[in-house]
């Protein structure tokens, strides 16, 4: 979430999950929030009930539109165009908030200039949503008094996914929709620990609680707390570490819990690229395809089997509790790095995890005054700062931490791979209500396997009767990097041109396909646009 | 603000509340079958019956708003012969197969059955049966315990926003079904069966795992999405034998298919139970003393030759914070690099 970090100084939900009841407009882009988020989706639709009215853009027709006020179905990867004629008609109609772009923000006649031309006419050539609607779904937004936006992978997953959510963050300070209750700007982390293994520094630039590795007085103060010398060097991300171990620059890897081998862009390179490392261990619970690769596998406890905590979506920590004992030799995962740092001449001991969060807290203010004992009664939401703190559901209240909040001009540049006649339709990614991110955990169970047993491709179905497909018929879909088989199924959710695949199954992996394409700020690869083309699978 | 009596106790709540949220704001119990906090009120099961002076039938506490100055008597002789009767009624029609129901001990129909004494019955007669059985892999729906209370329709049209199941068919031959009695086939995601009150709808996986005998329950966080439901894990003999969700918690006691039904994993045989060194290509068994070893000397010497940066580690959104923690600072104070990320990009 870097692109929220530049702008706000901090990079999470603004607002929380029990506001969206409270909010007066949703605007949904990118997420199909009731099958990635099917909670967060229940209380969209109580705000529904409520009388709240949703604008939904999205390219396929998901479940929400059901439900939406408007829908407005733009061509992938067109979103910052449709965001900037949003814009420019908020501008044109005076729907902003000159008190709060004046008191609290920078940099807004730049922007100003540069959404001047973005009229909702040129924008529908581009996005292909009707001008009319472009201007229906502002005006709703502008004339909201508690309007939130709302955002997943549909937005990040791009070459320009950074650019994207400047956008957002550009739409909700001209409105001065932020620092409120029941508004804000509200990306939705996908799996269940994504917000935490952030704030904890699970990230090559950033120490815990989002602090530079790079600036010396945060460097000395985690030096001293950890009592050893630190690199000034940001490291690597992940996608990057994957192309450093290809070119041969990166030699070992540790990777805990994760699947590259499914969840990243184009396979067959990432399988080279760990089968070239001198070294590699993976510490999880299932032989994973990355496993399989590893030299030395080590078996670590699930959820179930620890103690600790994770923070959802809206920064709220929640306790995690030991129910039964890992089977066999596992052990957990906390045991497994304090061992292996042991061996490596460097003691790192705690009693218990609770003594690890009581460390965070020394050195990342926003938890200070989160304690076990609190999180028995209840979930907290950082900022926490002190063991009397309630927590803070939403935030910039006072202000924001960089001081003002800076525009950022952002133009539209289309996606990196767009159709043509080789591979003339789009392929988008993403997932499905019964399936969970590579299928790990999900697959082996066998009711939700049931339900949703194997991969499939949404085809329109006039796209379908061209090809002279029928529903369930095996199709082959390639693109410039690969080649899978699957089941056709046909529907009405996509565009025409357009077809979706989940990423869940490893035998139909989607990722075969899409493009390694990085985001040049948050390294994000291209996972939601790519060209590819459809064919029947004869011979069977 | 209305002040009301209920069994003489001075009872002051705003307008617009029911009987039944005013007396339970004061901790006076009124039984209920069809009720709900969250779903529209309905008045089918008459249970909740009160009298109010100056009307001379009972109502529905659960329907009836509180006007000024009502004197309200929630249990009085003629109001318990008439919920106990009720209750006779309901159960005529009712399997009574409590000693093998999955809902036994958390049954709100068995439990007002004991409270009230209904043993013997004086309405025996004829008994709805249904023999076909419903396919689906999720929820066993056995629709001769269903007493028609009509939550199950409610949750899933209001909460869930889904309406896959309705009240078919009138008088004794009503039922709960999808259209056309098919299959269940829907979101899966058990909100219905969270808020039956009766054995009707369960968890075919709960089945013969365990009820409330030698089973804890622990309160813990989802391990699927961002959303950070609060689910509670039963157990029982180490094992995880259904999950269910506090209703006071960000999610409001509601889940999601992988949420409610996805634990099977945990118990998976397919779980790694002991580290492994690969060799000639094919990975052995190893004990942890001899992979922890290799993993230390390989890491040290590749470090010493290449320099701390041809080193990475990836730690994953699944783990908690601390582990989290640990594994960065592993990366950076042990190791020395800063290469080190999650999938969260992914
Ligand atoms: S499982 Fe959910 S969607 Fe299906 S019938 Fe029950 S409440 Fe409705
Ligand atoms: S129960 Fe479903 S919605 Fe809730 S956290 Fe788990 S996966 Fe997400
Ligand atoms: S609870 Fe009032 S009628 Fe059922």
């Amino acid at each position: 979430m870097a692109g929220l970090a530049t702008v706000f100084g901090s990079g999470a939900m603004t607002n929380s999950i029990p506001e969206i009841e409270n909010n007066d407009l949703l605007f949904v882009i990118g997420s199909n929030t009731t099958e990635t988020h099917p909670i967060i989706g229940l209380r969209m639709k109580k705000a529904y009930r409520r009388g709240a009215q949703i604008i939904v853009a999205d390219p396929r027709k998901i479940d929400l539109v059901r439900f939406s006020a408007i829908w407005l179905q733009h061509r992938p990867g067109t979103d910052v165009a449709l965001l900037n004629a949003i814009m420019h008609v908020l501008l044109k109609e005076k729907l902003i908030d000159k008190q709060f772009i004046a008191d609290r923000t920078e940099g807004f006649d730049a922007f100003k200039k540069s959404i001047e031309d973005i009229t909702p006419e040129k924008a529908e050539k581009i996005t292909g949503v009707p001008a009319k609607d472009i201007v229906k779904a502002a005006l709703l937004y502008g004339k909201a008094k508690r309007p939130a936006i709302y955002y997943t992978m549909g937005i990040t997953q791009h070459s320009h996914g950074t650019q994207n959510v400047f956008s957002v963050a550009n739409l909700a300070l001209m409105t001065g929709n932020l620092g409120k209750e029941s508004t804000g700007v509200n990306p939705l982390r996908g799996q269940n620990n994504v917000q935490g293994a952030t704030d904890m520094g699970c990230i090559p630039n950033q120490y815990p609680g989002y602090q530079r590795v790079d600036v010396p007085a945060i460097r000395q103060k985690f030096a001293e707390a950890w009592s050893t010398e630190l690199s000034p060097k940001p490291g690597l991300t992940a996608t990057e570490m994957v192309l450093a171990a290809h070119e041969g620059s990166l030699k070992a890897l540790y990777i805990m819990g994760e699947n590259p081998m499914i969840s990243d862009p184009d396979m067959q390179h990432t399988k080279k690229a760990l089968q070239s490392l001198d070294f590699l261990v993976v510490q999880d619970i299932f032989m994973t395809e990355t496993a399989r690769l590893a030299d030395v596998v080590l078996p670590s406890s699930c959820f179930a089997e620890k103690e600790g905590t994770f923070t959802n979506t809206e920064r709220r920590l929640q306790k995690v509790r030991r129910a039964v004992t890992p089977p066999g030799l596992a052990r957990e995962d906390s045991s497994i790095i304090m061992d292996i740092a042991g061996r490596l001449g460097s003691e790192m001991r705690y009693n218990c995890m609770e003594e690890v969060l009581q460390e965070i807290g020394g050195l990342w203010p926003a938890v200070a005054g989160v304690t076990y004992g609190r999180l028995e009664e209840a979930g907290l939401q950082w900022p926490c700062p002190t063991p009397d703190h309630p927590g803070t559901p939403y935030l910039f209240k006072g202000g924001f931490p960089r001081g003002k909040a800076a525009f950022t001009p952002v133009s539209f540049e289309p996606s990196k791979e767009l159709p043509d006649a080789d591979y003339p339709f789009i392929l988008t990614t993403g997932r499905q209500l019964f399936q969970y991110h590579t299928g790990s955990m999900t697959r082996r169970v066998p009711e939700l396997n049931e339900v949703a047993p194997e991969a499939y491709i949404e085809i329109h179905p006039d796209d379908a009767r061209e090809l002279g497909a029928d529903d369930g018929e095996m199709l082959r879909v390639s693109s410039r990097r690969g080649s899978i088989k699957l089941k056709a199924r046909i529907s009405d959710r996509p565009a025409r041109g357009l077809v979706f695949i989940p990423f869940h199954y490893h035998e139909a992996a989607a990722n075969m396909l899409t493009n390694a394409e990085l985001d040049p700020v948050c390294k994000i690869p291209e996972l939601k646009v790519c060209a590819v083309r459809v064919e029947k699978e004869t011979g069977r | 603000m209305l002040h009301l009596t209920i069994n003489g106790l001075r009872v002051t709540v705003p307008e617009g509340t029911t009987i039944l949220d005013a007396a339970r704001s004061a901790d006076i119990p009124i039984p209920t079958l069809c009720h709900h906090p969250k779903l529209t009120p309905y008045g089918g099961c008459r249970l909740c019956i009160v009298e109010v002076k100056g009307i001379n039938r009972p109502v529905t506490s659960c329907t009836t708003p509180v006007a000024a100055d009502m004197e309200v008597a929630t249990t009085t002789p003629a109001i318990e012969r008439m919920r106990k009767t009720i209750l006779e009624l309901i159960l005529s029609d009712h399997p009574n197969d409590c000693m093998v129901c999955e809902k036994a001990g958390d049954c709100t129909l068995q439990e007002l059955a004991y409270f009230y004494g209904v043993s013997d019955n004086r309405f025996e007669g004829e008994r709805r049966c249904y023999t076909g059985k419903d396919h689906n892999p999720f929820i066993g729906r056995d629709m001769e315990k269903c007493i028609l209370c009509g939550k199950c329709v409610r949750v899933c049209e209001e909460v869930q926003g889904v309406g896959a199941i309705d009240i078919a068919y009138r008088g004794f031959n009503a039922k709960i079904c999808p259209p056309f009695e098919k299959d269940l086939s829907c979101e899966f995601c058990g909100q219905c069966v969270s808020v039956c009150p009766t054995g009707a709808l369960t968890g075919k996986a709960w089945t013969q795992r365990g009820r409330q005998k030698d089973v804890r329950e622990i309160d813990t966080t989802c391990p699927y999405c961002g959303c950070g439901c609060s689910l509670t894990l039963h157990v029982r003999r180490n094992e995880i034998v259904r999950v269910s969700s506090r209703d006071d918690t960000i999610n409001e006691g509601w889940l999601c298919p992988k949420g409610r039904f996805g634990y099977t994993f945990v118990h998976s045989r397919d779980r790694l139970k002991t580290p492994l060194i690969k060799e000639k290509g094919v990975h052995r068994e190893a004990s942890w003393d001899e992979a922890l070893d290799l993993i230390a000397s390989r890491l040290s010497k590749i470090g010493k030759k290449h320099g701390p940066d041809a080193i990475g580690g990836l730690s994953s959104a699944r783990c908690t914070n601390e582990e989290n923690y640990l594994f960065q600072k592993f990366m950076r104070a042990v190791i020395g690099t800063n290469n080190v990320d999650h999938c969260a990009r992914l």
